[in-house]
């Protein structure tokens, strides 16, 4: 309880401060964003063992949720964001049905799934409500302040929450039904509903990103908020760190995101270079990500 | 009430495609008695436990526990109604301690507070309670398989293979808790190979074949009923 608090303490203190000693802005809130999707990704394959590679399918549709209602309606932007929290969690809702499927199945039903809610979004016939594939545009509510600081409160949620499943007797239960299914249930636990509250909770994070940096941006194409690239980057940055954890994706997104602009931006060819030879890395020696160095060593990490 | 039996298995079926698993498999338990399940490899006996455990459904007859038609309840929800199993091959939480294996199970299954260390006691991992499961012989994780079904306070117990691949003794060590264990009224069913082992503990078996059930009745006779006998040796 205490790591847990700690943890929260240092992440919260970080992106307050960080603003005021480091100019670029931007960064620190796409860095932000990809600490929230790792975390928001670690909260389903960490805790449950399913890989979402369509995981920014939730984002994008919180993105899209957000912009449509603040361009629709006099709502608080605010409560815009958190309607994109509710969206994403609806869309998980109806793909519920793919937890049936397990493995490399499930990962690929759901990467499915978030191209065809691309490929809706981007419709020319539909530009008239999505705006198709010129995006959207909701400049008239544009504050880059106000989204960092409930981006800011998106991660303190996320990583929360990590610590929730890592410490309490929910996260137990999830312990328990990642170990043996079969067991978990003749130990009580009501393992189909258990699955689904995760999965919806991580499609959540993953929503109330997706409007938070919709919010920021405040005109995108559907491209910005649905590129593959956003899973992968998620999926990356939170094996990198160690998932199960609670730190871990934290740790693994901000050390990846930061290499990415340092290197990626000015010098692509060697960032998909070191990238690579990274992932190669880190699969044949660090399976578990660098938490487990600590782990290795007797260090207890959350 | 007191003339309901704990549990009744009418008409019960199951089938695996074109495998006939169960075929009209019906008996009823009492509170406090064990039953022995025996049969060929194949007979349908783990079929059976998984069917009352709820990890499989039955294709038709029904199912009664504790007066309740219980059917279509999803195993989860059968645990708290009193019924627990092992499983064959033991399960265990793997990178859970022992102890905390049995805390699961107590907090999610059992509807009064658990006294866990008891329960280790019982099972004899009491040393082994910070032990991850891993580390553990099998001997010792059928045990903790048992424990944590413990930890749910059930009242019917399905015991699967619990003795295959232990030497005398420490069959001898588990006949003894299991007997402890029906005086506490709680109702097992004993899925085993090992005769001499079930002859310990119990005077009903009942021997299935092909999913049918052949015989009724006191281990003695059933090596005398000529169907049983055929079953077994292939006559």
């Amino acid at each position: 309880m205490r790591a847990a608090v700690i943890t929260l303490a240092v992440i919260g203190a970080t992106f307050l401060i960080a603003p005021h000693v480091y100019g670029n802005r931007t960064l620190l809130f796409s860095m932000m964003t990809f600490i929230v999707l790792a975390q928001g990704l670690n909260l389903l394959y960490g805790f449950t063992g399913y890989l979402p590679f369509g995981y920014v399918g939730f984002f994008g549709t919180g993105a899209y949720t957000t912009s449509l209602l603040v361009l629709h309606t006099h709502l608080p932007v605010l409560l815009c964001v958190v309607a994109g929290g509710a969206g994403a969690c609806i869309i998980a809702l109806v793909l519920g049905p793919l937890l049936r499927l397990s493995g490399a199945y499930f990962s690929i039903a759901n990467l499915a799934a978030s191209q065809i809610l691309y490929n809706v979004v981007s419709n020319q016939d539909l530009s008239k409500i999505t705006g198709g594939p010129y995006g959207l545009k909701i400049d008239q509510v544009y504050d880059p302040t106000a989204s960092y600081y409930t981006m800011l409160a998106i991660l303190l949620l996320a990583t929360g929450l990590a610590a929730y499943f890592r410490i309490s007797r929910f996260g137990m239960a999830l312990r328990a039904m990642n170990a043996d299914p079969t067991s978990a249930a003749m130990a009580g636990i009501d393992v189909v509903r258990t699955r689904l509250i995760v999965w919806l909770i991580s499609a959540g994070i993953a929503g109330l990103a997706g409007g938070a940096y919709a919010w920021n941006l405040s005109v995108f194409y559907p491209d910005a908020v649905f590129t593959l690239q956003i899973s992968v980057f998620a999926i990356v940055f939170a094996l990198f760190g160690g998932v199960g954890t609670v730190v871990g994706p934290v740790i693994g997104a901000i050390v990846l995101y930061a290499l990415y602009n340092g290197v990626g931006i000015s010098a692509p060819q060697y960032f998909e270079f070191i990238y690579g030879f990274l992932i190669v890395v880190l699969v044949l020696f660090l399976p578990n990500g660098l938490m487990s160095l600590l782990a290795r060593r007797g260090i207890r990490v959350l | 009430m007191s003339s309901e039996p704990l549990l009744a298995l009418d008409g019960i079926a199951k089938r695996f495609g074109g495998l006939v698993a169960l075929d009209r498999v019906s008996f009823n338990v009492e509170p406090g008695e064990i039953v022995g399940l025996v049969g060929p490899n194949g007979s349908g006996k783990t079929t059976a436990i998984n069917v009352i455990s709820g990890i499989y459904q039955a294709d038709s007859g029904s199912l009664h526990f504790a007066g309740q038609r219980i059917d279509r309840v999803p195993a989860f929800r059968r645990v708290p109604l009193g019924i627990n199993r092992t499983f064959q091959v033991p399960k265990p939480f793997a990178d859970m301690t022992v102890r905390e294996n049995v805390a699961v199970a107590a907090y999610f299954g059992a509807h009064a507070p658990v006294d866990v260390d008891a329960v280790l006691a019982e099972i004899d991992l009491g040393d082994h309670a910070d032990v991850l499961t891993s580390q553990l012989t099998v001997n010792q994780q059928k045990r903790l398989d048992l424990g944590r079904a413990l930890a749910t306070q059930p009242k019917l117990l399905l015991v699967d293979e619990i003795g295959a691949g232990l030497n005398p003794s420490e069959l001898g060590v588990v006949a003894d808790l299991l007997v402890r264990l029906a005086a506490r009224g709680i109702a097992l069913i004993v899925v085993e190979h090992v005769l001499d082992f079930l002859n310990r503990i119990t005077n009903r078996v009942i021997v299935l074949s092909a999913g049918r059930m052949l015989f009724e009745g006191p281990l003695e006779d059933a090596s005398r009923n000529s169907d049983v006998v055929a079953a077994f040796i292939g006559g």
